[in-house]
C-alpha cells in the first residue's frame, strides 16, 4: 500500500482526465487501469452550456478520490486562490500544485511552487506539488509541509520518458521515505514500469492514455506495466554489469578436456 | 451594473454576489467564485457586495491533467 498524507492506496497509477475522446472513454480508461485517483481541473463556467455540471457528475459516478490541479497558474497568487476555489468545489484538502514558468516546457516555477507550496501547506491542504527533479527544491518542498513530491518524468504530454534518469534516481535515493509519484512525460507503459522499478511509489499518467488510439486499451496498458515494475521493485532486480557470465553451469560441460 | 464575468461584459441588477450569480444563470450549479482575483466562498456569496466594473471568475469541474 502507498500512504500519501493519510490515505492508503493499493492502485500505483494515477490518471488525468484531459483530452479524452469522449465522457464515455474517460469512464472506461479509468476502469481500465484501475486507478484510485484522478486529477481535475477548474475552468470559466458558462451558465449557458454547464459543461463543468455533467463533467463531475460523471467523476462522481465513478467513485474515485480527486486530486485537483493549478494548471495554467504562472504566479504565486492565482495558484493559492486556485487552491481555495478547488477545496470548496470538490471538497478535499489534497491540491496538485503546479505554477508555470516557461511556456514551451511547461517546466515548474519552483521558486513561486515552493512559496506557494508553504502559503497552501500552513493552511491545512495537502499539496502534491509538481516539481522538477532538483534536490534543493525538493528539500525548500518538504520544510514548506509537503509530504509527497511530483517530480516530472520529462515536459507535460511530450512522451519522452525518464528524461534525466541520473537526477530521478539521486532524488529517489535522497529521499527514501518520501512518496515519489512521476508526473507528465511518460509515453509507454514501459516507460511507467522502469518508474516503478526504479523505486518510485506511483505515476501520473494523462496525455499518453487519453491521446493513444485507444484510450481504455492503453490504460490497461498501463496498469500491467506499473503492476510490473513494482513487483519487480520489491523482487530485488540484479545489478547490471559489463562483462556476460553464463547462466548455464560450466561444470560437467561436454566435448572439454 | 456592467461586471466582467469569466472574461466577458455582462448587465446584473443584483449587486449581492449571491443573487447577481442567479441572475447570470448559475443558480443551483457547482461552482465557486473570486471576485477582482479573490476567492469568495460560498456562504460569503450573501454578503458580498459587486462594484460596477468587477472581476467576477465562475469556474467549475473540468478534465485536468
Amino acid at each position: 500500500m502507498l500512504q500519501v498524507y493519510q490515505t492508503q492506496l493499493r492502485s500505483r497509477l494515477m490518471l488525468g482526465t484531459a483530452r479524452y475522446p469522449s465522457p464515455a472513454i474517460v469512464a472506461g480508461a479509468v476502469r481500465a487501469a484501475r486507478a484510485e485517483v484522478v486529477t481535475v481541473a477548474l475552468r470559466r463556467e458558462s451558465a449557458g452550456e454547464r459543461a463543468g455540471q455533467a463533467f463531475w457528475s460523471l467523476i462522481r459516478e465513478l467513485g474515485v478520490r480527486v486530486l485537483p490541479n493549478t494548471a495554467g497558474c504562472h504566479s504565486v497568487k492565482e495558484a493559492v486562490t486556485t487552491a481555495h476555489m478547488a477545496r470548496e468545489v470538490f471538497g478535499t484538502p489534497w491540491i496538485k500544485l503546479e505554477v508555470i514558468g516557461e511556456d514551451d516546457t511547461l517546466q515548474p516555477d519552483v521558486f513561486g511552487l515552493v512559496e506557494a507550496a508553504r502559503t497552501l501547506c500552513a493552511e491545512g491542504f495537502e499539496v502534491f506539488p509538481y516539481t522538477t527533479e532538483d534536490l534543493v527544491v525538493a528539500e525548500r518542498l518538504l520544510a514548506a509541509g509537503c509530504r509527497v513530491l511530483m517530480p516530472w518524468g520529462a515536459p507535460i504530454g511530450s512522451g519522452r520518458g525518464l528524461n534525466n534518469l541520473f537526477g530521478l534516481k539521486a532524488l529517489r535515493a535522497h529521499f527514501p521515505e518520501v512518496p515519489l509519484i512521476i508526473d507528465a512525460g511518460l509515453g509507454l507503459p514501459s516507460h511507467a514500469a522502469q518508474a516503478l522499478e526504479l523505486g518510485f511509489d506511483a505515476v501520473l499518467i494523462n496525455t499518453a492514455v487519453a491521446q493513444a488510439r485507444d484510450p481504455v486499451q492503453m490504460a490497461g496498458a498501463f496498469a500491467q506495466a506499473v503492476e510490473a515494475g513494482l513487483a519487480a521493485r520489491q523482487a530485488g532486480p540484479i545489478e547490471p554489469r559489463d562483462l556476460a557470465v553464463p547462466s548455464t553451469p560450466l561444470i560437467g560441460t561436454a566435448f572439454r578436456g | 451594473m456592467k461586471i466582467l464575468v469569466n472574461g466577458a461584459w455582462r448587465e446584473t441588477h443584483s449587486s449581492e454576489l449571491a443573487r447577481a450569480l442567479e441572475e447570470l444563470g448559475y443558480g443551483a450549479s457547482v461552482v465557486s467564485t473570486a471576485v477582482n482575483g479573490e476567492f469568495v466562498a460560498a456562504s460569503q456569496r450573501a454578503h458580498t457586495v459587486l462594484a460596477d466594473g468587477d472581476r467576477l471568475e465562475v469556474l467549475a469541474p473540468m478534465q485536468g491533467g
